[in-house]
């Protein structure tokens, strides 16, 4: 299985503030209520956008400036809650590549990066300058460099770093990692001999 | 060297390390539900694997079953189709299914300790954030995504980096109407809804050894919400105590083994934490949350805070956030906000013990007119427990509606949801925005008895007062 490697992505960026976005607020549990990924991309970050009667809320994602932005700003602990991977399937769905924020919750941290969605952590200044210039022009192009752990736009550069081992999952094309984890399988019957609960 | 328990059940289950700086962990008990599984059964069918292990899998139905229908076709053909998936799934790849019929089905963290699944010294994964709860058994339990789920259906395995510990202790005695709910609610509330990232917390010191195994899984249980991706209590005769006798708990010769075994795993004296944090019990109030996440938490006595109250930006905006979600009044005691609903149940609070204590005090009382009352055991042979002790009838007769096992509202995913901006008293574990099934929803954290408390007077109340609590 040949993955893609992950370096940078390009594109608009949108900035959804705030913090402790949880996962329930990312996708609503209700949309959970299905067998398969497919099509959740439109439910993303549903209750905060639209009201019950389906009319929209003001939301940047609401905003036809901001339609087709490839990465996703955010605040603190962003994903927190749940472990569903409908979170980070749906923020993919939905058409962003890549993620930069003040920090994450672990388990939603590494859903992204096993779906090669790189999750990058920037200062609360640096967001947002970024939010900044996407907010004067929703049109300027945002390049997340993963390899170079920074941001580009407009001229401007922006540390934004990643936990080695994500990164090294994602430039090197190993994010999914169920063919590395097949492979170690004699040591795992090795491994489970030595545990007695594991006993068939 | 002196090790944790985090660092003795790591290396014990270590295969490798991959070429990105992960581990290769085996994970030796893999519990599955309906929600998260079906997409992950489905990518093995896509890459024409079987499930590694299926002796260590084991599955329940429980976050969308209806605790008021029993019989199939489910009302919601949604549902239906989950737990269709989830019974063809575990028939194809061999996997052990508490099937609703089995009279073994239930919230899958109350059902793994219940059967003697959850031991010491083991790992265990499953897609549910929640996984946090056999924690209490001194087995390292982590939540996964469903991608995960795959990996270790196939491999029986994950790639994970270590955490860093954090040895949290507690001591002294916990006040009388004080309970293990307060006291996680309090660490979360101290320590922060992030507070935990990269760590795995270690709960430690005189209040937890008291604790019963159920009373330790409500506190391993909200592990998540504080950010630790696990959490988790040295094993000691409590813990074997539980699991002695147990379907799936080492018999005969081999239990004495596997005591030997377990307790080889507790966490040596003198070994190093990467942070330490005490708390005395003696501050820990009755606490209820008042926000939109569980670290928004207060004593019952306090007031709901003022933005002016904030020590950072960061915490006015979230309290200017929380305020105006909840349509509270910021200053206001907390004590005496009307509720609607009033739910027992959950992964955190849906066990025998929790409905007892209810019963003990609620028994020839009434719930207040109004409110709409839900006792949802965590599982059928809690179900039953209760039951031989007549706890469904006194709650029954209260007012509270008994039903069938299930997570119910606590994500509501069934049919039990919030109408509206309800206002719910919840024994379970978040109130985040819509937690409840209503996008306006709001929820009130507390413990089982505070939920009582709240119940019968129809607001916020302190549970020591409505029950005048002395023990």
């Amino acid at each position: 299985m040949s993955l893609a490697k992950i370096t940078s992505v390009a594109g608009r960026g949108v900035y959804v503030a705030g913090n402790d976005i949880d996962t329930d607020r990312i996708i609503p549990a209700r949309f959970m209520k299905c067998v398969s990924f497919d099509g959740l991309g439109e439910f993303v970050f549903f209750d905060v956008r639209k009201n019950p009667d389906g009319s929209a809320k003001p939301h940047p994602l609401n905003e036809p400036r901001f339609q087709g932005a490839k990465i996703l700003l955010s605040g603190a602990n962003f994903g927190c809650g749940s472990s569903r991977e409908h979170a980070p399937q749906a923020i993919q769905k939905y058409g962003f590549r890549a993620i930069v924020a003040e920090g994450y919750a672990e388990i939603f941290f590494g859903n992204c990066t096993t779906l090669g969605l790189p999750c990058l952590t920037a200062s609360r200044e640096d967001i947002a300058k970024v939010a900044a210039a996407i907010e004067a022009n929703p049109q300027l192009e945002v390049t997340v460099d993963v390899t170079a752990q920074e941001v580009r736009f407009g001229g401007q550069t922006i540390k934004a770093t990643m936990r080695e081992s994500a990164r090294d999952a994602l430039v090197n094309g190993r994010w999914d990692s169920i063919a590395e984890l097949l492979e170690g399988a004699p040591q795992v019957q090795v491994l489970a001999k030595s545990l007695p609960y594991l006993a068939a | 060297m002196a090790k944790s328990l985090f660092q003795k059940v790591w290396d014990a289950h270590t295969v490798r390390q991959l070429a990105n700086g992960q581990t290769q962990l085996l994970i030796g008990t893999h519990l599955i539900h309906e929600v998260t599984s079906p997409q992950a059964f489905g990518m093995l069918r896509d890459l024409k694997l079987k499930v590694a292990m299926p002796h260590r899998t084991f599955a329940t139905v429980d976050h969308i079953v209806p605790t008021d229908q029993f019989a199939e076709p489910y009302a919601d053909p949604l549902a239906q189709a989950m737990m269709d998936a989830l019974r063809k799934n575990c028939a194809e790849f061999g996997v052990t299914f508490f099937d609703r019929a089995s009279g073994k089905q239930g919230v899958v963290h109350i059902v793994g300790p219940e059967q003697g699944i959850t031991q010491p010294g083991t790992t265990i994964a499953c897609g549910d954030s929640h996984t946090s709860t056999h924690g209490a058994f001194g087995a390292i339990a982590f939540g996964i995504g469903t991608t995960q789920i795959r990996d270790v259906l196939a491999t029986q395995t994950m790639a994970l980096g270590a955490l860093k510990v954090r040895r949290i202790e507690v001591t002294g005695k916990l006040r009388p109407g004080v309970y293990a709910k307060d006291v996680i609610l309090h660490i979360i509330r101290t320590l922060g809804v992030n507070g935990g990232t990269g760590f795995a917390y270690e709960y430690a010191g005189e209040v937890f050894e008291r604790m019963s195994m159920e009373e330790r899984m409500t506190v391993c249980n909200m592990s998540i919400e504080g950010g630790a991706r696990a959490g988790y209590i040295n094993p000691d005769e409590t813990t074997f105590a539980y699991l002695k006798g147990r379907p799936y708990s080492p018999k005969g010769a081999e239990w004495d083994a596997a005591v030997a075994r377990w307790k080889s795993f507790a966490s040596d004296v003198g070994c190093k934490y990467d942070d330490v944090v005490t708390i005395a019990a003696a501050t820990i109030e009755p606490t209820v949350t008042w926000g939109i996440n569980p670290g928004q938490a207060i004593g019952v006595g306090e007031c709901i805070p003022t933005p002016a109250s904030a020590t950072s930006a960061d915490e006015k905006a979230s309290i200017v956030e929380a305020l105006e979600y909840m349509k509270f009044a910021p200053g206001s005691p907390i004590k005496g906000t009307k509720i609607d609903v009033a739910f027992l149940g959950s992964c955190t609070n849906g066990r025998l013990s929790d409905f007892e204590e209810v019963a003990k005090y609620v028994k020839g009382r009434k719930v207040a007119p109004g409110v709409k009352a839900l006792a949802v055991p965590g599982s059928q042979i809690v179900a039953l427990q209760c039951a031989k002790l007549g706890i469904d009838k006194i709650l029954s007769e209260a007012g509270f509606e008994w039903r069938e096992a299930g997570c119910s509202m606590c994500l509501a995913m069934n049919p039990d949801k919030l109408i509206g901006d309800q206002v719910s008293a919840s024994s379970s574990n978040r109130n985040f925005k819509g937690r409840q099934g209503s996008p306006t929803g709001r929820t009130i954290l507390m413990s089982p008895l505070m939920v009582a408390a709240a119940a019968l007077t129809g607001k916020v109340a302190d549970a020591r007062e409505v029950f005048q609590v002395s023990n």
